[in-house]
């Protein structure tokens, strides 16, 4: 890197206004990611910290996925699939979104109703007591003890636990009787719940689907069957997606240039008796600092900044993986770019050096 | 170590034709021996370095730099050779720009892998031989042309070269300074027995050459003794 370090100090301008472009891409990756990553934690956080292997939907119609608001599962499809050989529990959970209320305040919450003793929800809920997550409880400024209305149900707040919250609301787990009333018209007199949350090793989940109309899926594949997560998510990663090659060919885009402008220097380097590997080594070497640079300060601020607006309302997740994976495919995806670009020394001929082209 | 051009044969491609730049030049430059060659503009001299420096591949011929025969090298073997053997002083001084005139000279010690405080001596050294001491530490656009140039010679001796091909060292000095470059290059070919091809325009400092040969349309058409 002996030139290439000398090139860096002496194209100072240059360097600074791509490395500033860089932490500029590398800052907004950041923030875009620690946000994905909040959002989706608002969004399926209650499913994805389920103790369970899957979940079983009732089966949707030919041609339909299954989703959460459309399926309903009844008391015989769950007790069947728990005596089915290597099922080692099927729990009824019970999904529905609805206003609860407390003293003047209200907030829309997700309600959780679950067997008691079926382990997938906190300890504590009864007939007339439930439990709420953190966020429930500071949104509707409740504390154990007090009484909060959930639609047509009074219940007590038995505790507050967890920090569960499905599609973008916080999660109130009620027993499963309890959730069964709040959505009830009066017309389905059976025991009713939304999903069977599934656990076991070895069992056969597809004949157990087809014996009992239902069709089960992994916790990562349920999350697809929640309404907005798929829109949300998909549609958030195509613009980290797009930011990621924006900056790999503005790298790319920028090498270029720069290795045109050197082009009758690498001439004179190679009549002097550099390799190419050498001078290759010596460029990429010089993209590969600029960009870990540029990256590490943008993931700082990135840092910085998520960390000043994480405590508020904004939903953002700062944890090493969204910090630091992105900071990583943008030195990648600006490496390959660089190096792509910096190819072209191979094909300049040192005989230029001899002529009088400067 | 000695340079031999045996029936070197170099053409161009020009238009639809080719223009031959050499037609089947033969030379022997023995070890510490210094052959000066003139000719008009555009007569070939450039293009006859740039054979012997391995920097093209002639038509036709041999080439043998310090013993080795150059046509079976790769371009890495003739890089190493360019790195190891030969030093070139280019036409016009060809310096990188964000280099200081010592880095210049210390960038042939790092071609070659060596880095070492004695390759900074020696460059200080040489910048002191051809009077830049005290412009060791200015980039080339805070140096004069004829500085330039004297920083272009001492690059050339850096990686200490058996075969030395100089082209115009002198065009951009003044009388003096003229007969001093020529004067520490004949001297380094005596003493360190390097073949040395030297091309010029300037006839004032042929005394200082054990051969002068002319080259005219690509054909080496005269040589004289001194
Ligand atoms: N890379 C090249 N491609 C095509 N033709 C070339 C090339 N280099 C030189 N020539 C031609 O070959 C001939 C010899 O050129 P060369 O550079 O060897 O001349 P020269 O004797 O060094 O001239 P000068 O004294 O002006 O430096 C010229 O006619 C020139 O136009
Ligand atoms: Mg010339």
């Amino acid at each position: 890197m002996f030139v290439a370090w000398r090139d860096l100090r002496f194209a100072k301008g240059r360097f600074t206004l791509m490395g500033t472009v860089i932490v500029l891409i590398t800052l907004l990756v950041g923030l875009l990611s620690g946000l994905t990553a909040g959002l989706a934690r608002e969004n399926v956080s209650a499913i994805t910290g389920l103790p369970a292997d899957r979940l079983a939907f009732a089966a949707p119609p030919d041609g339909r996925s299954v989703s959460f608001t459309d399926s309903t599962v009844t008391a015989s499809q769950w007790r069947d699939w728990a005596a089915r050989p290597g099922v080692s529990a099927a729990e009824p959970l019970g999904i529905r979104t609805l206003n609860a209320a407390a003293g003047g305040r209200t907030a829309a919450v997700s309600a959780f109703g679950t067997a008691s003793g079926s382990g997938i929800a906190p300890g504590g809920t009864g007939p007339g007591r439930v439990v709420l997550s953190t966020s429930a409880a500071k949104e509707l400024d409740v504390t154990p003890g007090d009484t909060v209305r959930l639609g047509t149900l009074d219940a007590a707040v038995a505790a507050v636990s967890g920090d569960a919250s499905y599609s973008h609301t916080p999660v109130v787990w009620t027993s499963l009787g309890d959730w069964q009333k709040l959505g009830h018209s009066g017309t389905t007199p059976e025991e009713q719940a939304t999903v069977i949350a599934l656990s076991g090793a070895g069992a056969d989940w597809a004949a157990g689907d087809a014996a009992l109309r239902t069709s089960s899926k992994t916790i990562d594949e349920a999350l697809g069957a929640i309404g907005s997560y798929q829109a949300e998510n998909g549609s958030l990663q195509l613009m980290r997606g797009f930011l990621f090659a924006i900056s790999a060919l503005v790298i790319g885009a920028f090498f270029t240039v720069w290795t045109i402008q050197r082009s009758a220097d690498v001439a004179v380097l190679k009549a002097l008796g550099a390799s190419t590997r050498y001078l290759l080594k010596d460029a990429l070497g010089q993209a590969v600092v600029m960009l870990t640079a540029g990256t590490l300060f943008g993931t700082g601020l990135a840092v910085g900044f998520g960390a000043l607006i994480s405590g508020g309302d904004v939903p953002f997740v700062l944890d090493p993986l969204t910090v630091l994976g992105p900071a990583a495919v943008i030195v990648v995806l600006g490496v390959l770019g660089a190096a792509l670009s910096i190819r072209r020394i191979t094909a300049v001929d040192p005989l230029t050096a001899l002529g009088s082209a400067r | 170590m000695s340079l031999l051009l045996d029936h070197v044969t170099l053409t161009y491609p020009d238009g639809d034709g080719r223009l031959t730049a050499l037609d089947a030049v033969s030379l022997d430059v023995p070890a510490g021996s210094l052959a000066a060659v003139v000719g008009p503009s555009g007569s070939g001299k450039s293009s006859l370095l740039a054979v012997a420096a391995t920097l093209v591949t002639p038509d036709s011929g041999r080439v043998v730099v310090a013993g080795t025969e150059t046509s079976s090298l790769g371009p890495a073997q003739k890089a190493e050779l360019r790195r190891e053997t030969v030093g070139i002083v280019f036409q016009q001084p060809n310096l990188l720009p964000s280099l200081t005139a010592l880095e210049q000279l210390q960038v042939m010690a790092h071609l070659s892998g060596r880095t070492s405080r004695t390759a900074r001596e020696r460059a200080g050294e040489l910048l002191d031989a051809v009077g830049l001491a005290v412009q060791a530490h200015r980039r080339p656009h805070q140096l004069s042309g004829g500085q330039r140039q004297r920083v272009n010679i001492a690059r050339a001796l850096m990686n200490e070269p058996s075969v030395l091909l100089v082209d115009e060292p002198t065009s951009a000095l003044d009388h003096e300074r003229g007969a001093a470059v020529m004067e520490l290059l004949a001297g380094l070919t005596a003493e360190r027995g390097t073949a040395t091809v030297l091309v010029t325009h300037d006839r004032t400092h042929l005394d200082r050459a054990d051969r002068v040969v002319t080259v005219r349309d690509g054909r080496i058409t005269e040589e004289a003794r001194v």
